[in-house]
């Protein structure tokens, strides 16, 4: 079921001596809607640019189907772009732009007339045919260009972020637009963002740039809730960072002092050893904020409040100085639940929600050495 | 204050036309000396039209400017796109050495353009002609598509090549169509330049070829005679003509 459609394999590219991607291998898989995700300069661009044929590899091989495309013209591609100020020819009218790509393949002009009006329906543009692109508002031209590249039935879209010129609310509406043309065609789509929420939101799977390298990839799902390091942690959503220290380590579980906490949790993928320190992740979502007389958690007070409408987020300051950030679901039976600056509460979380992360510079074990530390430690 | 700013623009309108109205008024002027009105009368165009060799050197001027117009459309545009599109070594030399042939006395590239005529043996005439005018329409072309290209999308190429055109088709469907205004404005500026030159012209053009402006020249040396404010009325109109229809490019191209 899970074809591959496209692999790149150890891919490397410089920019003037500058090494924007090294050693990168991905495949994707066909009918996918695969999203590169990174902060800018991580190489998200370069990559895509790399499979539509505008950039060639230095080192590395693209393949499609099997077949290597390494070396082909973009115009030899079955890939079509769309392009992140949507790059539409100004001097055709929205009709002539879509039907841009079936002229060069010479169809016959009934089936061009054809399939460009079913693109535009597709896109809800049919009675734009005739404007050009300059009368259109940028979501419509948006649409246009999706049409454009939709036109030729790709084997694979790629989309260089294709909403980051739009406002919130149209790039929300655009977001479960793309979702669905995706579901209606079938289609790969290969999507670049740098915008984490947008990533989280529509893609089966996500790739997370850093530097050139993958630093996780995986659903939308294990990227949020099991980052596989603090990069990913920091960039994708909000995150609180505890320190932890092993105070105990039996099979399966270990015990971890966190702020003076000794919280039992159970044991993480990479090696851990007696008085290591380590990092108790948190998202503000399963922050606990408790009343000050409770027995439970962290003594703290409330430095900052913020109501979102849905939520209520606050920030906490522990006694040690740090501060935690807390997300709340405003509570149907407590119509008064609000906090006030300086409000003296608990700060706690339901066991088992935290992620532990190693300190920067582990290297998560292979099964191999896992064993081997699971022996040592019997 | 008002007056005085209003009275002050009226000045410089009144400077800047009034030749150009005098000019045009005693075309139509049937009196023989140019000092005095001698009644409405169209003679002055008859005998210009009359006068052989003047029609002769009407058409020369504007099959040169033409001709040259258009080889130096050809080629600034070509040069244009190769300095925007690519780096290459010595490419600042490039672009530097067509501000030199621009901001050079003409004189000195009159002086040149004959002293190296004369070493290759051209015989002056059309050719020479030809290639002079060429010569210093070229920085104009290649300078005003180099500013439309500045404002070129580099994303519309690659959209072309994406959808399965060749480079020499996103050429002709994209790159050309975008930059049409600036080689139509680039080869009107290069058809006035040559019709209107006379310093270069004057060193480079040989008795076979003779163009209008040194034509006019060589008449108005001899003292100013009412033909020549026919003529003058008729470029007058002509210029008028061409800049309404580049105007009526540009606010297509606008659209």
């Amino acid at each position: 079921m899970n074809r591959t459609l496209l692999s790149l394999s150890g891919i490397s590219k410089q920019f003037d001596g500058k090494t924007v991607l090294d050693e990168l291998s991905l495949t994707i898989d066909d009918g996918e809607f695969i999203t590169l995700l990174g902060p800018s300069g991580c190489g998200k661009t370069t990559l895509l640019r790399m499979m539509a044929g505008f950039e060639l590899p230095d080192r590395g091989t693209v393949t499609l189907s099997g077949a290597d495309i390494t070396q082909t013209l973009p115009e030899h591609r079955p890939l079509n772009t769309v392009f992140q100020n949507y790059a539409l020819f100004s001097h055709m009218s929205v009709f002539d732009n879509v039907a841009y790509g079936l002229k060069m393949e010479k169809r016959p002009k009934a089936e061009i007339r054809e399939r460009v009006e079913e693109a535009l329906a597709m896109v809800q543009l049919e009675d734009f045919a005739r404007r050009k692109p300059h009368q259109l508002s940028g979501g419509q031209q948006q649409r246009v260009a999706i049409a454009r590249a939709v036109v030729k039935r790709p084997k694979m879209l790629l989309l260089d972020e294709p909403l980051s010129a739009l406002d919130y609310k149209l790039r929300r509406t655009m977001q479960v637009e793309l979702k669905r043309l995706q579901r209606e065609l079938g289609i790969t789509f290969v999507f670049v963002t740098h915008d984490q929420e947008e990533a989280l939101s529509m893609s089966d799977r996500i790739v997370v740039l850093k530097d050139g390298h993958i630093q996780q990839l995986g659903t939308p799902r294990e990227v949020y809730e099991r980052p596989a390091n603090v990069f990913t942690a920091r960039f994708v959503g909000q995150t609180n960072f505890f320190p932890g220290r092993v105070t105990r380590v039996e099979d399966g579980r270990i015990s971890v002092d966190v702020f003076g906490l000794n919280r039992e949790l159970s044991k993480p993928s990479f090696r851990v050893v007696m008085n290591q320190t380590l990092h108790v992740l948190l998202r503000p979502e399963d922050i606990r904020v408790l009343a000050p007389d409770d027995t439970e958690g962290v003594a703290g007070k409330i430095v900052e409040r913020n109501y979102k409408g849905s939520t209520l987020d606050s920030v906490i300051e522990l006694e040690d100085g740090s501060h935690v950030m807390a997300s709340e679901f405003f509570d149907e039976d407590d119509p008064t639940f609000d906090y006030s600056i300086g409000e003296r509460v608990r700060v706690s979380w339901v066991d088992g929600w935290e992620w532990l992360l190693a300190e920067e510079g582990d290297e998560p074990l292979t099964d191999e050495e896992e064993l081997a530390a699971d022996d040592a430690e019997h | 204050m008002r007056w005085l700013s209003r009275s002050y623009l009226a000045l410089v309108y009144l400077l800047l036309y009034v030749p150009i109205v005098v000019l045009v008024v005693f075309s139509f002027n049937d009196s023989r000396t140019g000092y005095n009105w001698g009644g409405l009368s169209l003679r002055w165009y008859e005998s210009l039209f009359n006068n052989h060799a003047m029609v002769q050197a009407m058409w020369n001027s504007l099959w040169l400017a033409l001709t040259a117009a258009t080889v130096s459309t050809m080629i600034g545009a070509l040069t244009a796109v190769a300095l925007h599109r690519y780096r290459f070594r010595g490419k600042r030399v490039l672009n530097g050495m067509l501000f030199v042939v621009m901001m050079s006395p003409e004189i000195v590239l009159a002086i040149s353009l004959l002293g190296l005529f004369l070493l290759l043996g051209l015989k002056l005439g059309y050719v020479s002609l030809l290639l002079a005018h060429v010569t210093f329409c070229l920085p104009f072309v290649v300078i005003t598509v180099l500013a439309r290209l500045a404002g070129f999308d580099e994303r519309l190429p690659e959209a072309a090549r994406d959808l399965g055109a060749s480079d020499f088709t996103m050429t002709r469907t994209v790159l050309i169509p975008v930059i049409m205004p600036a080689l139509m404005a680039g080869w009107l500026l290069g058809f006035t330049l040559s019709m209107d030159d006379v310093v270069v012209s004057t060193f480079v053009s040989g008795p076979s070829y003779e163009i209008l402006p040194l034509r006019i020249y060589s008449m108005v040396r001899v003292g100013l005679k009412p033909e020549v404010n026919a003529l003058g009325t008729l470029l007058l109109v002509f210029s008028l003509v061409m800049l309404m229809v580049s105007q009526w490019i540009l606010s297509r191209s606008k659209q």
